[in-house]
């Protein structure tokens, strides 16, 4: 099992541990609930460390990205991040990501730690086509970089203090190198997946114990708490964030996960899967990613199985919990055609009952 | 890790204390440390005469479920009330407010088989 550069922090804070994609990750601090509502009404920090880290560079650096994701990079600035996916080549997702574009010849991909080997085996396939040489042009960052994300409606005042640069007033889902907390460089961004505002750091190893205390400082009298991966989790699932393995995998398409907003099928844009996806969101899928919310009491879960009042299979629960901001059971799932529209009534099967439930758009804590 | 002795214990880490012929049946708070924040329990067995190791409900924290089973054979005679609206008092208090269901016991021999507080501290290496 692999340390991040913060590991030691977590087990000093008396963090619940547990293995998560090959790295000792904490699980919780002060309980899933509270750090959940921390940072939807303050802010907290999550190590997330364990993310991947690949530098795509040089004069074919565009080309390759066009190839291999769904979103169209081509409209990318220097500063602005994209949330995109990786097409499988069969249909399917080989996992999702955020492209970074630092100017137009050097672009950073963030991936999933969960799936950092195969992400890479699968761009290392398609590198020699566009010149590009692994370990150079294509190189895997993820072990000399460490990285926090702050979040929450305090984060960006709380940072501020900690730099000369304007980060406050920064927009959604762009970066910049910045000196930081006295470290000399840092990758500064205003993303996140909890929807609660903030940004994600990114800084060389050695200088992580540096950032970590200059963070907690900053934040103190804001109230700032570290996160566990279950808040983290509880957070991405109230806004309907996909998670890779969950709500999406090598078997479904982008379009059927409800990503057809960054698959762009745009001239000269020839990526991996086009054909496919083209013709499956020409055609309709017979199956979307749907959110709902629970209308009877209970808490829906992965593989939980979703029905219509007459009782037929529609559906499978991909991902499902108690909503800590709304006490109400919450999930996403693969519905059947016929019943996407919101406020239509399906079932979970929760044990030996079928509870009624409602699909609503994210967030699903505010959904009524 | 508190394990108070005057209560009998299960490998399930549930936790039982005799009244009279009746006895109170709760969690331990080894079970509740590693469920983190109890949000739900669901128990509807009001009435119903159970075996030992019979499933009477369930606990759901914000990432598990779990059953809960009869330390010894019984029948439901009252559920924690504060259980529906406050879960949570699972986590602050397993031993007292956070009790789970009264039983009336069909074979009170059966509390002989039950784990000691020395032999649970010992399978929770506490």
């Amino acid at each position: 099992m692999k340390n991040t550069a913060f590991t030691q922090f977590h087990i000093d804070l008396g963090a619940k541990m547990a293995e998560f994609a090959g790295y000792n990750m904490p699980i919780e601090y002060s309980g899933i609930n509270d750090e959940h509502i921390t940072v939807r009404e303050k802010l907290g920090v999550f190590d997330v460390s364990h993310m991947g880290e690949i530098w795509v560079k040089g004069t074919k650096a565009l080309e390759f990205i066009q190839y291999v994701t769904s979103n169209d990079a081509s409209v990318l600035v220097d500063g602005k991040v994209q949330y995109s996916c990786f097409p499988n080549g069969r249909g399917g997702i080989v996992d999702d990501l955020l492209v970074y574009r630092v100017d137009s010849v050097t672009y950073l991909l963030v991936v999933n730690a969960s799936n950092m080997e195969k992400d890479w085996n699968w761009l290392c396939e398609h590198a020699p086509k566009f010149g590009l040489t692994v370990g150079k042009e294509l190189y895997n960052a993820s072990d000399e970089i460490a990285q926090l994300a702050i979040q929450g409606p305090l984060a960006l005042k709380a940072m501020q203090k900690l730099t000369d640069a304007s980060v406050e007033d920064m927009e959604y889902y762009t970066f910049k190198k910045i000196s930081f907390a006295g470290i000399k460089e840092v990758i500064f961004a205003t993303t996140g997946y909890t929807g609660a505002g903030g940004c994600e750091i990114y800084c060389a190893n050695e200088d992580a114990a540096k950032l970590w205390k200059a963070v907690f400082e900053a934040g103190k009298e804001f109230g700032i708490k570290p996160i566990g991966l279950g808040a983290r989790d509880t957070l991405r699932l109230e806004m309907g964030f996909c998670l890779y393995g969950n709500d999406m995998n090598d078997e479904v398409s982008s379009i059927e996960a409800g990503l057809g907003w960054i698959t762009k099928f745009v001239d000269g844009k020839n990526f991996i899967n086009r054909d496919i996806w083209e013709k499956h969101k020409k055609e309709g899928a017979d199956k979307m990613l749907k959110g709902f919310i629970m209308i009877e009491r209970g808490i829906p879960r992965q593989h939980y199985i979703i029905y219509d009042a007459q009782g037929n299979e529609i559906g499978e629960v991909t991902s499902g919990t108690m909503s800590p901001m709304s006490k109400q059971g919450i999930g996403m799932g693969y519905l059947k055609k016929g019943f996407w529209k919101e406020g239509t009534e399906v079932f979970i099967g929760i044990r030996d009952k079928k509870l009624k439930a409602k699909v609503v758009k994210p967030p699903f804590h505010l959904a009524k | 890790m508190n394990v108070p002795a005057n209560l009998k214990y299960t490998k399930d880490h549930e936790w039982i204390k005799v009244d009279g012929s009746n006895a109170v049946v709760g969690v331990t708070d080894f079970a509740q440390g590693q469920l983190g924040d109890v949000v739900f329990i669901e128990i509807e067995t009001l009435g119903e005469t159970l075996d030992k190791e019979e499933v009477f409900g369930t606990i759901e924290a914000v990432k598990t479920v779990s059953d809960m089973f009869m330390p010894i054979a019984g029948e439901i005679i009252e559920i924690n009330p504060k259980l529906t609206e406050t879960p949570d008092v699972v986590n602050k208090d397993p031993y007292g407010d956070g009790w789970m269901v009264k039983i009336k016991m069909t074979n009170p021999a059966q509390l002989n088989e039950l784990l000691s507080p020395e032999q649970y501290k010992e399978l929770i290496n506490a």
